[in-house]
């Protein structure tokens, strides 16, 4: 028996080659260990990808809450004169127009309209930017950020704090239990908190599709909260194994899979996130190939497709016509533990995204067919009026 | 009856000149949730070392090699809708394929019980 191919969470690790620095311990290294996580290398770091399985993981955030290290991602703070107006110019978010306190999603954007990376930010009281960029994308990302905006902003990359995300139904009455009125917040809302003297940003916001929150905690305290969360009866730890499969059954994209340099928020379907001040005034990169593909729609467009049968069709395998030549890519796919059937997302072309389009895919020589439905594939359950 | 292993994490239950295929504990533990098997029909012929099935887990693909030549008796129909039997019961109703060995003797090259178990321990 031997492995053909890896989960994309396994090898998805753009940092970890050969040459590049060995991979780093999170805050909380020892704590997943003591707890039996199997860790692997993932965006530079040794992260846990499963405890007592990924399946059982992934139903328990379902139906329970799940606690989730996701300390490899970056958490920068910009500050300094015109803030709003520097980051606008790179991406197509509505900074001045964002209430504070209110996470806004968007996109580092290339000169050509490409994706750097995808990110959290929020308008603080202070005027300050907090933003979460992705794990395997950060140096790049600081890299980018000191290129192109101006000297007067300041970055501030907060390597002394750990995020957790708590993700599922219970999540908030967990939470609460510790953090008394962090049920008050609704769906992509955030606030500043008190645990035990420390200082917890917290966001009602996820990766998951269900209620929940993420908690920015000082390193010398995230493992006494880790403990603290995980002693309620309905929290356990999850691996980045479930994380991967309840993302992808919400559709919510993976950077260096779903999104890259060779897409563009139109082709991956976020047009949400092209605010309509941006859209109106522009001043971002890639705008005018931007709109002209709003206008005329992309080539390829990212979709959801359910595999007929039970294998799973995984990244990488070819999306083909009629006449059998490749015209689209699964990005991202697996067997999904709530829908119980194979699933993926795919670029293809957009005369095929029409849901209820039946898609030929070929895996390893293998023909497999798929049909094109609307996501998520598990409804969100997110919580948009305050508990 | 006689059980023998691969390096590779299968093994074969020899009966006569009937042998049963699946993979070791160690090889399911290893997987976690399998949600996939395709098993090799019957009148298959195989070469030792061939890739005759694949088992796909919620993380990865990977192949499964036969352990003999011989051609293929039957596979397991069950794994088809229960995959997850090779979860529960790798050794056991998680069995692959049966197959009719051509060459009793390459039994030989492989491993025992207790030869597969040393090997496990140190990896």
């Amino acid at each position: 028996m031997s492995q053909q191919v890896q989960d994309q969470e396994l090898s998805g690790d753009p940092e970890g080659g050969e040459g590049e620095p060995p991979l780093a311990l999170l805050p909380l290294d020892a704590w997943h260990r003591a707890r039996g996580g199997r860790m692997v290398p993932f965006a530079g770091y040794e992260m846990p990808v499963q405890y007592e399985g990924i399946m059982a993981e992934h139903l328990w955030t379902r139906e329970h809450a799940g606690l989730f290290d996701v300390s490899h991602m970056g958490q920068l703070i910009f500050s300094g004169e015109g803030v709003e107006a520097a980051l606008e110019a790179l991406m197509p978010a509505d900074i001045a127009a964002a209430k504070a306190g209110h996470p806004v999603y968007s996109m580092l954007l290339a000169e050509n309209g490409g994706i750097l990376d995808d990110l959290m930010l929020t308008r603080r009281d202070d005027g300050s930017i907090y933003m979460v960029v992705n794990g395997a994308c950060k140096w790049d990302d600081i890299a980018h950020f000191r290129e192109h905006l101006p000297d007067e902003i300041e970055i501030n990359y907060l390597d002394e704090h750990a995020l957790l995300a708590l993700q599922g139904p219970k999540a908030a009455v967990v939470l609460a239990r510790l953090i008394p009125g962090v049920d008050a917040l609704v769906f992509m809302q955030g606030g500043l908190f008190q645990w035990q003297g420390h200082d917890l940003w917290i966001s009602r916001s996820g990766y998951t599709g269900e209620d929940g929150f993420e908690i920015s905690v000082p390193t010398g305290a995230v493992e006494a909260l880790a403990d603290a969360i995980v002693a309620a009866p309905e929290a356990k730890p999850i691996g980045l194994g479930a994380r991967d499969s309840l993302r992808l059954e919400a559709d919510l994209p993976l950077y260096g899979h779903d999104l890259d340099t060779e897409t563009t928020p139109v082709s991956a379907s976020l047009g949400f996130a092209l605010k309509k001040r941006r859209r109106e005034e522009g001043g971002f990169p890639g705008y005018e190939r931007i709109m002209a593909e709003r206008e005329t729609g992309p080539i390829l467009k990212r979709v959801g497709l359910i595999v007929d049968g039970r294998q799973p069709v995984r990244e990488g395998a070819a999306v083909l016509d009629a006449e059998g030549s490749e015209v689209g890519r699964v990005t991202s796919g697996g067997f999904a533990p709530t829908v119980q059937k194979p699933i993926a997302m795919a670029y293809v072309p957009v005369a095929q995204s029409v849901v209820g389009t039946k898609i030929t895919l070929v895996q390893r020589g293998k023909i497999h067919t798929a049909e094109v439905v609307q996501m998520p594939f598990v409804p969100h359950r997110y919580v948009r009026k305050g508990a | 009856m006689s059980r023998y292993y691969t390096e590779d994490h299968e093994w074969v239950e020899v009966d006569g000149d009937i042998g049963t295929v699946g993979i070791s504990e160690y090889a399911q533990s290893q997987l976690g949730d399998i949600v996939f098997v395709e098993t090799p029909d019957a009148g298959k012929e195989v070469s030792k070392g061939d890739d005759v099935a694949v088992v796909e887990s919620v993380k990865a693909a990977s192949d499964v090699y036969s352990p003999v030549s011989g051609t293929v008796l039957e596979g397991n129909d069950a794994l088809a809708d229960t995959p997850e039997l090779v979860n529960e019961d790798p050794e056991g109703d998680g069995w692959f394929f049966k197959i009719t060995l051509s060459d009793a003797s390459e039994v030989e090259g492989l491993m025992n019980e207790s030869a597969y178990a040393e090997f496990v321990s140190k990896l």
